[in-house]
């Protein structure tokens, strides 16, 4: 079963931008580029640090700690160190809320 | 063609991928020192919770899946650079067209009055950490020989385990290599918070086979553990026997080629000119610059001409402390601080016509990454930043990065 849960307010993430969202002892990363949103696993596949503490250039977030990336649309790990891909998760949005469907 | 790596370290290991990413689909053969899969170094100063874990680079069967023949337990003996061979010590010889070292550097021995002192420990290797972390326990009395990186972060740790932790620093001040000394200071203070006991600026006079250590001052320190961390050695010999030229590490071009065409060195074990910085040779011992160079000297091998030319990049994790270092603040002049909250702050280091050579931060947690990730970004374009916007941390740094020329 899924259901979609309101994450945020589409305004809280800035353009290009990342932010960190918590729901049911699980962390997600949410982006935004050019009015269209995403939605990650939060925590980096190589060694769990905190993805909306990274950088987001163009699709690509970047960790802040061993600089691994991903393609935050589709999840794809790029190159060293990460080797694993990020989880993805739809989002739609209603009324200037961002939903992200979570299983 | 054929191609074969020495050293399975981060190096070697990443060059080995970067040729199946590249689409090579020749021979490579991985010469591995140790009897364990090829695994990650920085986890081995850090354990987790469960203890040292050993991590395999790129994952469990990333290596079989790529078609690499890894060669473990082996060393290599010596090149044969008419015959283009390498002969390791299992007695196997194997052919190649070209050649990566990736050797990387081993740690310096304590010598004292000219002798090898055989109480000294070392963190180096998986075995190493195992054997160090597997008997740090409570009331356990640690002494560390030297205020680096590897010292610092065993400190961090065993304080964690309640280990009494004791560290020598011979020169006036931890960190005296990499680190400014404001940044030093603040590291200093929260190790002592935790309980670190540091004597700096003193020499050690003797260590006694019970690990009594003196110092010249007098002073005695019981230990059961003696570890040194003071600086490493670049792993030169295989080169220097086969007459590669050397300097500082294994001398090689932008390309990161040796002085023979058909052979190149990479990681900790070259030194390379470094276009950001007047092309200077310089040997980097870093974890990055260990994987951007083996994936540099992958392309290099298929026949690409760029030059090495990333930003030296190095981090330190103690406690809740990340420090992070972008570039190389040799020839800087000026320093600019950007306080990002009270504990977090950037160090910016300019050379005399405004250039942004290096920045350093120190914070809880990531909160420095991503100035320092910008700051990267700005070494790398050569930009001159406005100070003022440097100084000012409500400004954001990423829109220097359109307007940077």
């Amino acid at each position: 079963m899924t259901q979609w849960i309101k994450a945020c307010k589409t305004d809280d993430i800035p353009d290009e931008d990342v932010i960190r969202f918590d729901h049911d002892n699980k962390t997600y990363a949410l982006y935004r580029k050019d009015d269209q949103f995403f939605a990650t696993d939060g925590l980096c596949t190589h060694e769990s640090v905190h993805l909306a503490d990274g950088l987001v250039m163009d699709y690509t977030i970047e960790c802040p700690k061993h600089n691994g990336r991903f393609d935050y649309r589709t999840g794809a790990a790029k190159g060293a160190p990460v080797c694993i891909n990020l989880k993805t998760y739809p989002t739609k949005i209603e009324n200037d809320d961002l939903f992200i469907e979570l299983a | 063609m054929r191609i074969v790596i020495i050293g399975a370290g981060e190096c070697g290991v990443r060059a080995s991928l970067a040729l199946r990413e590249q689409g090579f689909d020749g021979a490579i053969d991985l010469v591995n020192g140790e009897a364990h899969i090829p695994y990650e170094r920085p986890p081995l100063s850090k354990p987790s919770a469960d203890g040292v874990a050993l991590k395999p680079i790129g994952g469990t069967d990333r290596l079989l899946e790529d078609r690499i023949a890894l060669h473990s337990d082996s060393i290599a003996l010596s090149i044969d650079r008419d015959a283009r061979e390498v002969a390791l010590s299992n007695h196997e010889r194997l052919p190649y067209d070209k050649l990566l070292i990736a050797t990387g550097a081993r740690p310096r021995p304590l010598v004292l009055n000219g002798n090898d002192v055989p109480q000294a420990r070392y963190l180096r290797s998986y075995d190493d950490a195992k054997a160090l972390y597997d008997v740090i326990s409570p009331d356990f009395r640690l002494t560390i020989l030297g205020g680096g990186f590897i010292g610092l972060e065993i400190a961090a740790e065993a304080r964690k385990y309640g280990a009494i932790v004791t560290l020598i620093e011979s020169a006036p001040r931890i960190l005296g290599r990499a680190v400014p000394a404001s940044l030093a200071a603040k590291i200093e203070a929260r190790h002592r918070m935790a309980g670190v006991t540091f004597h700096i600026g003193k020499a050690i006079a003797s260590v006694s086979a019970a690990r009594m250590i003196t110092l010249e001052d007098g002073t005695e320190i019981p230990s059961d553990v003696v570890l040194a961390g003071i600086g490493s050695l670049p792993n030169i010999e295989l080169a220097q026997k086969a007459e590669l030229t050397i300097g500082n590490g294994i001398a090689v071009n932008g390309m990161l080629q040796t002085s023979d065409p058909a052979i190149y060195a990479a990681g900790d074990c070259c030194s390379f000119p470094h276009p950001l910085y007047d092309n200077k040779h310089i040997r980097i011992e870093s974890w990055r610059a260990a994987q951007e160079q083996g994936d540099h000297a992958a392309k290099a091998m298929l026949g690409s001409t760029d030059a090495y030319q990333a930003v030296p990049w190095f981090w330190s994790d103690q406690y809740d402390l990340t420090l992070q270092i972008a570039g190389l603040a040799m020839d800087a002049t000026e320093e600019i601080e950007r306080k990002i909250d009270e504990q977090a702050s950037i160090l910016f280091h300019l050379a005399a016509d405004g250039r942004l050579l290096a920045a350093s931060g120190l914070g809880i947690g990531n909160s420095i990454a991503r100035d320092i990730r910008f700051a990267e970004m700005l070494i790398a374009k050569r930009a001159k930043p406005d100070k003022t916007f440097l100084a000012d941390p409500a400004f954001k740094l990423k829109s220097l990065l359109s307007s940077a020329v």
